[in-house]
C-alpha cells in the first residue's frame, strides 16, 4: 500500500508536452530502455541521465499536453520517477500516466514554493511537505490508487483477471 | 435539468437514462481505433501479458497506419508488420495506405451518437458528425480492445455560441486558433467543448472538423456539434451502406460550466506562434518571417477545401525558390478528389511536392523534417519545441492559405493579398465523380467567398498595407 513517499525535486515548468517528454523520431520499436535517455531532452539534454530511483518531479500547469502517446508516461516511469506532483495535468496524460503505475497529484502551490534539488515528502490523502511548508491534498480516487498499487493497468487487470469480461 | 448531447451519448453508452458531469460510468464503446504509434505496444501487452487473450468483437475495430507510412526505417517497418500479422490473425480491418486514421474513420465507420475510443489524441475529430470521440493511451485501448468497454468519468460541457460569417481570407482553421488562443491550451481541461450558434448552419463538414479536431488542444476531453441534415448529406455521400446514427441534441435546459461567444465577423487570419498552440496573434503581428518550409495537410486541415483554396492560390504561381512546399491529403478519397478537379496539376505546376496521405510534415518523423534553425509554417495540429525536427527549429500553425501565400512569397504573408480563384474543371481531368452518384464539385462547401484574383501579383514584396 504506497502511503507515504520522499524524493529529490526536478523541477520542469508549465505546458510540458508529450514532445519534449520523447520526441517523435525515438518512438518506433525502440525499447523503453533504449528511449529513456532521450526523455526531455528538447529541453534539459542532460536531465535524463541525472534522474535517479525515487526522484519526484515537480511541474507547472498543463503537464504532459499534446499527445495521446503512452511512452511518454512509460518512458518517466523507466527513468525511476515515481510521483510527479503538477499544477495541473493534462487528461489524456494523467489517464496514461495512472496507467503506468505514476502516481500523479494535482496541488497548486508546490512548484511555487520549492526548488529543484529540494526534498519532498507525500503523504497520500493528507499533505505534502517541502521546505517545512505543508500542503494539505485531497483524497485520491480508490480506483485510480488500486491500478497504481499494482503497477499499473494491465497488471491490474491481469490480477483481477479480467481480460475478457466485463 | 436537462442533459447536454455528451451526457446524453454517454447515458447511452452506460446504459443509463441520466449521468451528470463528474459521475465515473463504464461505458460500451462503439468504434475502437488504434494507429501506427501505439498499437505495437497494445499487441505486445496483448500477446504476452494477458491470460484471457480474447477481443471483444473484432468488427468494431480499425487498425490505420498512417503515422510513419511509407515506413521509413526498418524500426517503423517492423511495427507495420506486427500490425499486419495480428490484425489477420483477429480479422481486424487494417487501412494502409488509405490515408490519416481521424480521416478514414470520419468518411467510412463513425456515425452520429456513437462513442468512440481511439489511440490518438485528435480522436475529438468525429464531434463534426455528433459523435463523442475521445483520445486514449494504449493500455485504455488494450481494455477497451478486450472488453468493448472503457471507464469513463462524464465531463462538463463548454459551450461555444458561432455568430456572423467568415470574412475573406478567415477560415475555420483561424476561428478555432483564435478560440484556442483566447481560453488558453488547458481552458477546456478534462471538459467538452460543444459548438453551437447560428455561424454552424454556414459551416461545411470539413469546416466542422477543423475545430471539433483541435480540442484537445485546449486540454478538452472531446469537442462535439449536434448533428443534422448536412451530417445526413455526408454520410449518404461517402458511405457504402445506408447511413444510420442517433441524432441528439442537447436540451434547452442542459447545464453548461461555462459560455463563450465568438462573432466570425470580426475574425482576421491568425497565426500560432512557437513553441505553443495557445499563443495566437494576428498574422499581422508576424509578417515578412522568413519561412524554410511549408506544410498544407494534417488531419486538421488536408480536406478537399483545403487543396481547392490552396490551388487557387497557387495557380499561376511558383512556389519561393528558398521554399519547400509539401501538400499532403488527408485521404485516397481528398486525393483522387482533388486530381479530378485539376488541383494535383496545379500543386505541382508550382513546385510544391505532394505526399502520399499520412500524418507527414505534422509528425515531424518521416516526411519533411526540419533542420536546425529552420522555420516551418504549417497547417498541423501542433507546434511544439522540436515537433517538426531539429530542436532549434521553429513551427507556425496558420490556414492552409496563409501558407500558400507566403510560400509563393518566402515570408509569413496575410493570405488577404492573395485570394483564391476558383477553378475551372481541368481539361484533362476526367471530370468524373470520385464518389459514385456524388457530384465532382460537391455541394457541401459552404458559399464560396472566394473571388476572381484582382490584385495583381502576389509573388512580389508582400503588401505592408494598413489592414485596420
Amino acid at each position: 500500500m504506497i502511503r507515504e513517499l520522499q524524493g529529490r525535486i526536478w523541477k520542469l515548468g508549465d505546458d510540458i508536452d508529450t514532445d519534449i517528454i520523447i520526441p517523435t523520431q525515438y518512438l518506433a520499436i525502440n525499447t523503453v530502455e533504449e528511449m529513456k535517455q532521450y526523455a526531455f531532452s528538447p529541453l534539459r539534454k542532460e536531465l535524463a541521465g541525472l534522474i535517479q530511483n525515487g526522484d519526484v518531479i515537480v511541474a507547472g500547469k498543463n503537464f504532459g499536453c499534446g499527445s495521446s502517446r503512452e511512452q511518454a508516461p512509460e518512458i518517466i516511469a523507466a527513468l525511476g520517477i515515481k510521483c510527479i506532483i503538477a499544477k495541473s495535468f493534462a487528461r489524456i496524460f494523467f489517464r496514461n500516466g495512472i496507467n503506468n503505475g505514476l502516481l500523479l497529484i494535482e496541488a497548486a502551490d508546490v512548484y511555487d514554493n520549492c526548488s529543484e534539488g529540494d526534498t519532498v515528502q507525500v503523504k497520500l490523502n493528507e499533505h505534502i511537505t517541502c521546505n517545512g511548508k505543508t500542503y494539505a491534498i485531497g483524497k485520491f480516487p480508490d480506483n485510480l490508487l488500486s491500478i497504481i498499487e499494482h503497477g499499473g493497468l494491465v497488471k491490474s487487470m491481469i490480477r483481477k483477471n479480467s481480460g475478457a469480461r466485463r | 435539468m436537462g442533459m447536454t448531447i455528451s451526457e446524453k451519448i454517454l447515458a447511452m453508452a452506460a446504459g443509463q437514462g441520466t449521468v451528470r458531469p463528474g459521475n465515473i460510468v463504464t461505458a460500451k464503446v462503439n468504434w475502437r481505433m488504434s494507429n501506427d504509434v501505439t498499437t505495437h505496444l497494445t499487441i505486445d501487452m496483448f500477446e504476452n501479458k494477458l491470460r484471457e487473450k480474447k477481443i471483444y468483437d473484432a468488427d468494431s475495430v480499425v487498425f490505420i497506419v498512417d503515422h510513419n507510412i511509407p515506413a521509413e526505417n526498418e524500426k517503423t517497418a517492423k511495427v507495420h508488420q506486427v500490425m499486419r500479422r495480428f490484425a489477420g490473425q483477429h480479422n481486424i480491418k487494417l487501412h494502409e495506405g488509405d490515408g490519416i486514421c481521424h480521416q478514414i474513420m470520419l468518411e467510412t465507420y463513425v456515425q452520429p451518437g456513437n462513442l468512440v475510443l481511439g489511440a490518438d489524441s485528435h480522436t475529438c475529430s468525429y464531434g463534426a458528425l455528433g459523435a463523442f470521440g475521445t483520445g486514449v493511451g494504449c493500455a485504455d485501448f488494450l481494455y477497451a480492445m478486450a472488453t468493448g468497454t472503457t471507464w469513463m468519468m462524464v465531463p462538463e460541457t463548454i459551450k461555444f455560441d458561432l455568430k456572423g460569417r467568415f470574412p475573406e481570407g478567415v477560415y475555420a482553421r483561424d476561428l478555432m486558433l483564435k478560440i484556442i488562443g483566447t481560453i488558453g491550451a488547458n481552458g477546456a481541461n478534462y471538459q467538452a467543448m460543444e459548438f453551437s450558434g447560428e455561424a454552424l448552419r454556414h459551416f461545411s463538414i470539413d469546416d466542422r472538423i477543423v475545430l471539433c479536431n483541435l480540442a484537445v488542444e485546449a486540454g478538452a476531453k472531446t469537442g462535439i456539434m449536434e448533428p443534422d441534415d448536412l451530417v445526413t448529406e455526408y454520410l449518404k455521400e461517402n458511405r457504402d451502406m445506408n447511413p444510420g446514427g442517433l441524432y441528439f441534441k442537447s436540451d434547452k435546459d442542459a447545464i453548461y460550466r461555462k459560455s463563450y461567444t465568438f462573432d466570425l465577423n470580426r475574425l482576421e487570419p491568425v497565426i500560432a506562434r512557437p513553441d505553443h498552440v495557445d499563443d495566437v496573434v494576428a498574422v499581422s503581428e508576424c509578417l515578412g518571417i522568413k519561412i524554410d518550409q511549408g506544410f498544407i495537410g494534417s488531419c486538421n486541415n488536408g480536406r478537399i477545401e483545403e487543396m481547392r483554396i490552396t490551388a487557387g492560390i497557387l495557380k499561376g504561381k511558383k512556389v519561393h525558390p528558398d521554399v519547400r512546399l509539401l501538400i499532403a491529403p488527408a485521404s485516397k478519397r481528398v486525393y483522387l478528389q482533388a486530381l479530378a478537379e485539376g488541383l494535383i496539376d496545379i500543386f505541382m505546376d508550382s513546385g510544391a511536392m505532394v505526399m502520399n496521405p499520412n500524418c507527414s510534415v505534422c509528425w515531424g518523423s518521416c516526411q519533411g523534417v526540419i533542420g536546425e534553425n529552420e522555420v516551418l509554417l504549417s497547417t498541423g495540429t501542433r507546434n511544439f519545441k522540436g515537433r517538426a525536427g531539429h530542436a532549434t527549429s521553429k513551427v507556425y500553425l496558420a490556414s492552409a492559405a496563409t501558407v500558400a501565400v507566403s510560400a509563393i512569397r518566402g515570408v509569413i504573408s496575410d493570405p488577404r493579398d492573395c485570394p483564391p480563384v476558383v477553378i475551372p474543371a481541368h481539361p484533362s481531368s476526367r471530370l468524373r465523380p470520385v464518389i459514385p452518384g456524388a457530384p465532382v464539385i460537391p455541394g457541401l462547401t459552404r458559399d464560396p467567398l472566394i473571388s476572381a484574383n484582382t490584385k495583381g501579383d502576389c509573388g512580389s514584396e508582400p503588401a505592408m498595407t494598413d489592414r485596420k
